[in-house]
């Protein structure tokens, strides 16, 4: 073994290849840019696995009214597109910002994300009001099954968008006092998969909870 | 104030929790103490608990692991002994501690024990097997430990402030529900939980990522070492499956804390939901345990067989069908509750199928072997034992898969005996194997061998007198969980089996007593090759222990089995090239952000369970303020220049070469 053992050691870089396989299949890590997006896409996906629940536990109890009221009689829809209206136009302000980011315009990043912000905001007030609103009309998630699942899902989004806000404005507050460095336009990246995503569970919320929820 | 807290928390009235946890905290204290007197802090702050080393990462969850066997263990012995006492009569244990006793050990055993030792595993070996140098995000790697340590505290303080959970490992509801369970006891379960949760999570993206995109230089996926890809298979089961516990045990918080109605009995809330929910994650769960087992075996086999593991891609396919299966097989947990013969056809029929690429690797183990030259050194014989005793496992996993069976031994403890028979015989076997086989690679020196085998004849020998009369019993209709009795056939088996428990203690003994003898003598045991199981994976292509950053140049690899046809190679064409050239080397600074985050977590915990919600918003408050501090740092990398890596390399080459001359004289 004594010999052999030495081999690596001894070999290194002077390659050290046993058939003459000239194509190298793989040729080695991938650039951190790469790496750091792939890793917060799985986190997404896990993300997603988790809404998943939600969804699950709302179409189980959704007829699970005892004898409080059900979808068709609490939902607005209008107010729901409205909502739906600035979410979805904050994901394109989140657009902007990525542009912006990319050819490191300070100003108009800024801008992009200060709109995006407020249409973030925009969108949870509105979810505020209409949770307050079904409270104040008895219909609180302690009142029945499907009225717990509504708010658990419809609110897990909500803090989902919270959460996001929290992290957008770091955002803003660090490339203001950082720039766009390396690591923070990574950051940036991933911030912009995380706002987008909630676009699409919103999406899936609005189809499911408000349009489906509606028909019950 | 305090919320629920006040002095009627701690148990002054029961003598055991309150002695027990005493004796934890002094001990705790006096290792505190002796740390600070004898000025190891610094070291220990800077080496171990702000290190984003994947290799001391890896220690450190091996270390939790090992403490919280013991703890975990002792619960054990309470029960086997309650149960060989309490024959019509109450034994030494009331029942509401009873019921705390077997909650806490099934909770630290799957997710303190049984977790944190693979995972330690795992982060210590695959970078270093892909041939890379950390894993992927290395500070989130020590934010995923310090969570995890971060539950398994929260757990043992329920031991003198408060109550843990009288609800098994599971809570089901409506047990769980704040209706009949108005204690904290639940509320320690669910946090410890979500917290070390969180940490489990990102372990596995964090492994995920590292497999599919940092593997060295030619390092295909169909040349990875068997234990890479059952790690790729666990993980990414972690990232499918522990979302799913993390929305249950939310929705059952919010049951508990806001009067949601999810699974509570009133306003139309669904139980069997929980049930559904919970096993969608738990038995994809217990294969997130055993497959990392299944890649430790892999290596060692191959390893102390020398011969290259037989029907390698195979084995791949059986570990991504066992990945995809598990998903659907969790209603086999519920028969009896009432899914219909259909339904319960169904779910028979795939546990039965997911049977099948387990036999396979059984039968590629064993081809392994045949033919090859044995050596029949301690990872081995935990590996040989555990085919042994898995086999038997898995047999009478297939008979509970069998829905009429299954109704007559649901709940029984021959359900107990089955599943302690595949986690003692599959994941613990393992994990002791793959401990024994990497020590030498994490420390420098291998473990004693004479010890190992007493240990591991103790625990196998143990495992079989504790367990093969729970199946006695369970056939005798005994259920699972009883604190007393008064049927007289069971007797006999639970005093045996209670014996068998003392064996296993005696194994324990036998392997604290290897760590022991091995630090002592560590000078005799010292391997300076790198290499002492003459190895065929690029771990082994390195130091003993490996530099921080792993490989001074990174190995480039050209086949299966790397370092063996590397080691093939040299003996064939002899050794070519002395001068290697050198790079600067970029590797990740050292980070409290784990640490002061996971104390953060441990306030916000500890005051979400007790209600104290100004702390809580204080705890939040602060994980925050830790994570902006280390966004805001500049630099996040330092660099080991050229000629102290060669240095490095260089004194790491004499010892080498030192020590094989020595060898090959002798």
């Amino acid at each position: 073994m004594a010999d052999t053992t030495m081999a690596f050691a001894q070999g290194g870089s002077n390659g050290l290849r046993v058939t003459g396989e000239s194509d190298v299949a793989h040729s080695g890590p991938a650039p951190k840019r790469i790496v750091t997006g792939y890793g917060f896409w799985l986190f997404l996906l896990s993300d997603i696995v988790m809404f998943s629940c939600f969804f699950a536990s709302y179409a189980v109890l959704v007829g699970q009214t005892a004898g409080g009221p059900r979808g068709s009689q609490l939902f607005d829809l209008r107010n729901v597109a409205v909502e739906t209206g600035f979410l979805l136009l904050s994901s394109f302000t989140c657009g902007l910002a990525s542009i912006a980011a990319g050819v490191r315009n300070q100003r108009w990043f800024q801008a992009a994300m200060a709109a995006t912000c407020l249409l973030g905001l925009a969108f949870l007030t509105m979810e505020g009001r209409e949770f307050a609103g079904l409270v104040a009309r008895g219909a609180g998630p302690t009142r029945s099954a499907f009225l717990s699942s509504f708010f658990a899902l419809v609110g897990c989004h909500g803090a989902h968008v919270s959460a996001g806000i929290l992290w957008l404005l770091t955002m803003m507050a660090q490339v203001y006092a950082k720039g766009f460095r390396a690591d923070i336009q990574r950051r940036l990246l991933c911030f912009a998969l995380f706002w987008h995503a909630l676009d699409i569970i919103w999406v899936a919320v609005f189809s499911v909870v408000y349009l489906l929820g509606s028909a019950v | 104030m305090f919320g629920k807290l006040t002095w009627a928390a701690i148990p002054l009235d029961q003598p055991i929790p309150l002695v027990t946890g005493l004796i934890v905290i002094l001990a705790l204290l006096a290792i505190v103490a002796w740390i600070v007197i004898a000025g190891h802090l610094p070291y220990l702050w800077r080496e171990w608990i702000t290190s984003v080393d994947h290799k001391k990462i890896g220690v450190m969850y091996v270390l939790l692991a090992a403490v919280m066997l013991l703890r975990g263990f002792s619960d054990a012995l309470m029960m086997r002994s309650q149960q060989a006492i309490a024959f019509h009569s109450q034994g030494y244990l009331p029942p509401e501690h009873y019921n705390q006793i077997f909650s806490a050990h099934g909770t630290l055993m799957i997710f303190f024990v049984a977790m944190p030792f693979v995972i330690g595993l795992m982060n210590l070996v695959v970078p270093l097997q892909l041939g890379v140098r950390d894993v992927a995000f290395p500070t989130l790697n020590s934010v995923g430990f310090w969570l995890t340590a971060t539950g398994a505290l929260l757990v043992n303080v329920s031991l003198v402030v408060g109550e843990f959970a009288r609800t098994g490992w599971l809570p089901y509801p409506p047990l769980s529900e704040l209706t009949y369970s108005p204690g904290v006891g639940v509320d320690y379960y669910l946090w410890s939980l979500q917290i070390s949760g969180i940490g489990t999570l990102v372990t596995g993206i964090n492994l995920v990522t590292t497999v599919l995109k940092l593997r060295t230089r030619g390092m295909t996926y169909l040349r990875m070492p068997m234990f890479c890809w059952t790690t790729l298979a666990s993980s990414m089961m972690i990232i499918a499956a522990f979302p799913i516990l993390t929305a249950t045990l939310a929705m059952l918080i919010l049951d508990r804390y806001f009067g949601f109605h999810f699974f509570t009995n009133e306003a139309g809330g669904n139980v069997m939901m929980f049930m559904n929910l919970i096993w969608a994650w738990g038995h994809p769960e217990v294969y997130i345990l055993v497959i990392p087992a299944f890649g430790v075996y892999s290596e060692v086999v191959s390893t102390f067989s020398g011969k290259p593991l037989f029907g390698y891609r195979s084995m791949v396919l059986a570990v991504m069908a066992i990945c995809i299966i598990s998903f659907m097989v969790w209603l086999h947990h519920f028969f009896t509750m009432g899914a219909g013969p259909d339904v319960n056809a169904i779910f028979g029929i795939a546990s039965m199928i997911i049977a099948v690429p387990t036999g396979v690797k059984i039968y590629n183990w064993l081809f392994t072997m045949y033919g090859g030259r044995v050596r029949f050194t301690t990872p081995m014989l935990w590996s040989i034992g555990f085919m042994v005793t898995f086999i038997l496992g898995g047999l009478t996993g297939v008979l509970v898969a069998v829905p009429p069976a299954d109704f007559m031994l649901h709940n029984s403890l021959f359900l107990v005996a089955h599943f302690h028979n595949v986690i003692i015989g599959g994941v613990l076997f393992g994990a002791f194997a793959g401990y024994t086989y990497w020590f030498p690679k994490a420390f420098g020196f291998r473990l004693h061998e004479g010890w190992g085998k007493a240990a591991f004849w103790f625990w196998l020998i143990g495992f079989y007198v504790a367990f093969m009369p729970l199946y006695a019993v369970g056939f005798l209709g005994m259920t699972r969980r009883m604190q007393h009795y008064d049927v007289a056939e069971w007797r006999p088996w639970l005093i045996l089996a209670a014996g068998g428990a003392v064996l296993i203690l005696i194994g324990i003994i036998c392997q604290v007593a290897q760590l022991v003898v091995s630090i002592r003598d560590r000078e005799e045991l010292r391997d300076l090759t790198g290499d002492p199981w003459n190895g065929r994976s690029l771990e082994w292509a390195t130091a003993s222990p490996p530099p921080v950053f792993n490989f001074a140049i990174m190995p480039d690899v050209s086949g299966g089995d790397a370092y063996w046809t590397m080691k093939q190679y040299a003996r064939e064409h002899g050794l070519q090239g002395n001068e290697r050239a050198y790079r600067d080397i970029e590797m990740p600074r050292n980070s409290p952000t784990g640490f002061v985050c996971a104390f953060f977590a441990t306030i916000m915990g500890f005051a979400l369970i007790w209600h104290i919600w100004w702390m809580v918003l204080l705890g939040g408050i602060g994980a925050f303020a830790t994570f902006v501090v280390f966004a805001w740092r500049d630099h996040d990398e330092y660099v080991i220049p050229a000629a102290e890596v060669a240095l490095i390399d260089r004194t790491n080459l004499e010892q080498r070469r030192a020590a094989l001359s020595l060898a090959g004289s002798v």
